[in-house]
């Protein structure tokens, strides 16, 4: 993964020097900027004029009229600070930060365990990894219209299983006790495949003799799991988990199809209480929306940032 | 390695992918109940008793919605196609002032959260008048594929052998005759990935459709399931029955173009 990831980061030096002077380098240089303008053109008006907007969405008295006359007042952070002295303000991050770390962790640790299991050849590995992949595949709505129903009161398969073992049943989708906790459910279900894949690209990456040598000096097989696997995949662990952090943080069609962020605001993260401010009601509140919004990509881009400096510093090595 | 152990294993794996498919099987086994059967207690665990009234529900109600999903699915693949490929060529073979930071760029791109992109989608779409367009959505969703796109062909770009580049520049052909007769018929492997994906996440997407077409007249599967789900929540077999049918994508790509997919993911491919 982390040959296909970087290797756009670090074009090669332009190492073509003329003898005849610098013009003949500045042609090809012009005419590989012909080639760039269709996807310059592309982010400017769909990437950073969206943000744009956006930006200035929460910097504005926003309403449905205004949006189409355009003549909304400019009220400088009052969103931001409606939004902070919002009762579901810290909810949503504490819900926002518990849905992704909980997320990640069962997500790595399982796929981290399926990808060792995986790495054994035996009769049929090959296929069965592929049909891992199902659940990351299919459209967020068909897992998460599924997973509703799995987990509905009455007639869901789970609290029928949970019934077989004694246990009571579980209102997952409706008390505000269980709501989070069954998103972040199917929201594992959905993330395993994605660990599973990167990490075990980075197990075959792991040159055989030192499992050889750890193998002649008699180590068992955790030993050879804490020594030899852990250490040898610390990299592409670290890209795991940050490019998890980024994507789970963005998590929206899951949850707001499962529960809508409810009840209450009982799992209502950033994302969804965005989506709610701005489109969930007849009585759309754009500005705090947005502002929201603007709060999320500021810890995405974090992230992210940590992600394309870690990317950086392991290619270099 | 003898052969008892390594059948133990594959029992283990047999058992551990049934497990994780059991949601993809109840979907299935949903699909099939009878109306009657759907509020049953303890439920019925295999489909004793097929019904397709599902599916002619999906039949009668869903196929423009099925429609507008597969042109919006090609508008996304073609604009997306259209204008990553050339980058990409620029960006591996060109080497253009301000790659880099482009490059940078187009990696912060893929991790801005899509109900920000949506918001401000919706403010420009309202003004200019594109709201409740299906082509609207083929602009919006293709920015959850053209980074990743550019990004992709890059790296395969990267690694076409110069010389094969110089011997066409001999030749006398320009960088457009060396693009599109040199470049990209040796790039089948990533157009086929990109269009692949491209496909799958603008046929997938549900926030963009949610927020930009709620009210068209030409909206996508995604919207279908989601009106049916809040409209008749007592009909589970007619909603997991146009599940089923919405996971075909997904489905294909499995069985036909499974080694594009591994490719795709392992290149940080992730679906928001």
């Amino acid at each position: 993964m982390s040959n296909t990831r970087t290797a756009p980061l670090a074009p090669r030096v332009e190492t073509q020097v003329s003898a005849r002077g610098r013009r003949p380098t500045r042609l090809p240089r012009l005419i590989g900027w012909a080639y760039l303008a269709p996807v310059a053109i592309y982010l400017i008006a769909f990437y950073a004029y969206p943000l744009y907007r956006n930006l200035e969405l929460s910097l504005r008295d926003y309403t449905v009229r205004s949006f189409v006359s355009g003549d909304a007042p400019f009220i400088g952070l009052d969103n931001f600070r409606e939004v902070f002295a919002d009762p579901t303000f810290w909810p949503a991050v504490s819900h926002t930060a518990i849905f992704t770390f909980v997320s990640i962790a069962f997500q790595y640790v399982i796929g981290l365990a399926l990808a060792v299991f995986f790495n054994h050849n035996f009769r049929l590995s090959a296929t069965l990894r592929a049909l891992f992949l199902v659940p990351w595949l299919l459209p967020m709505i068909v897992s998460a219209s599924t997973w509703s129903w799995m987990l509905n009161s009455d007639s869901g398969v789970v609290n029928t299983a949970l019934g077989a073992f004694g246990l009571p049943e579980i209102n997952w989708l409706t008390s505000p006790t269980w709501s989070l906790v069954a998103v972040i459910l199917a929201n594992i279900w959905i993330g395993i495949p994605f660990n599973l894949v990167i990490l075990y690209s980075g197990l075959q990456n792991i040159p055989d003799n030192l499992f050889e040598a750890a193998a002649l000096d008699g180590a068992s097989g955790w030993q050879t799991f804490r020594h030899v696997t852990l250490p040898m995949l610390r990299p592409v662990s670290a890209i795991t988990l940050l490019l998890g952090f980024v994507y789970t943080l963005k998590v929206f069609d899951v949850i707001w199809i499962m529960t809508r962020g409810g009840p209450g605001s009982s799992s209502t993260t950033l994302s969804t209480w965005s989506y709610e401010l701005g489109f969930g009601s007849l009585l759309p509140h754009f500005g705090p929306g947005a502002a929201v919004g603007n709060l999320l990509i500021i810890v995405a881009l974090f992230f992210g940032l940590l992600y394309i400096r870690f990317q950086n510093a392991e290619a270099s090595r | 390695m003898n052969t008892s152990r390594s059948t133990t294993k594959t029992v283990i794996g047999i058992v551990l992918t049934l497990l994780m498919l059991f949601p993809v099987y109840w979907m299935l086994n949903v699909s099939l109940m009878r109306s009657s059967d759907m509020r049953r207690d303890p439920p019925y665990l295999f489909p004793l008793h097929p019904t397709f009234s599902g599916y002619e529900a999906v039949l009668h109600d869903q196929l423009p919605y099925l429609a507008t999903s597969l042109a919006i699915g090609i508008g996304t693949v073609v604009l997306t196609l259209a204008v990553s490929a050339p980058a990409a060529y620029s960006l591996a073979k060109l080497r253009p002032l301000g790659g880099k930071p482009l490059t940078f760029i187009l990696l912060m791109a893929q991790m801005i959260p899509g109900i920000i992109m949506a918001m401000g989608f919706y403010s420009i779409f309202l003004n200019v008048g594109i709201i409740n367009t299906w082509w609207g959505l083929v602009i919006a969703d293709s920015t959850l594929a053209v980074p990743f796109g550019v990004l992709i062909f890059t790296a395969f770009m990267a690694g076409i052998p110069d010389e094969l580049i110089q011997a066409a520049k001999l030749d006398g052909a320009g960088t457009w005759r060396t693009f599109t007769s040199i470049v990209l018929p040796v790039s089948r492997n990533p157009v086929v990935t990109v269009s692949l994906f491209a496909f799958l996440w603008a046929w997938s997407d549900f926030i963009f459709a949610s927020t930009l077409n709620s009210g068209g007249t030409m909206q996508p599967i995604t919207l279908g399931i989601y009106k049916y789900i809040g409209n008749n929540n007592q009909e589970w077999n007619s909603i997991m029955a146009t599940a089923v049918v919405a996971s075909v994508p997904a489905a294909f790509l499995l069985v036909v173009a499974q080694r594009y997919v591994a490719a795709g993911v392992t290149a940080g491919a992730v679906k928001d």
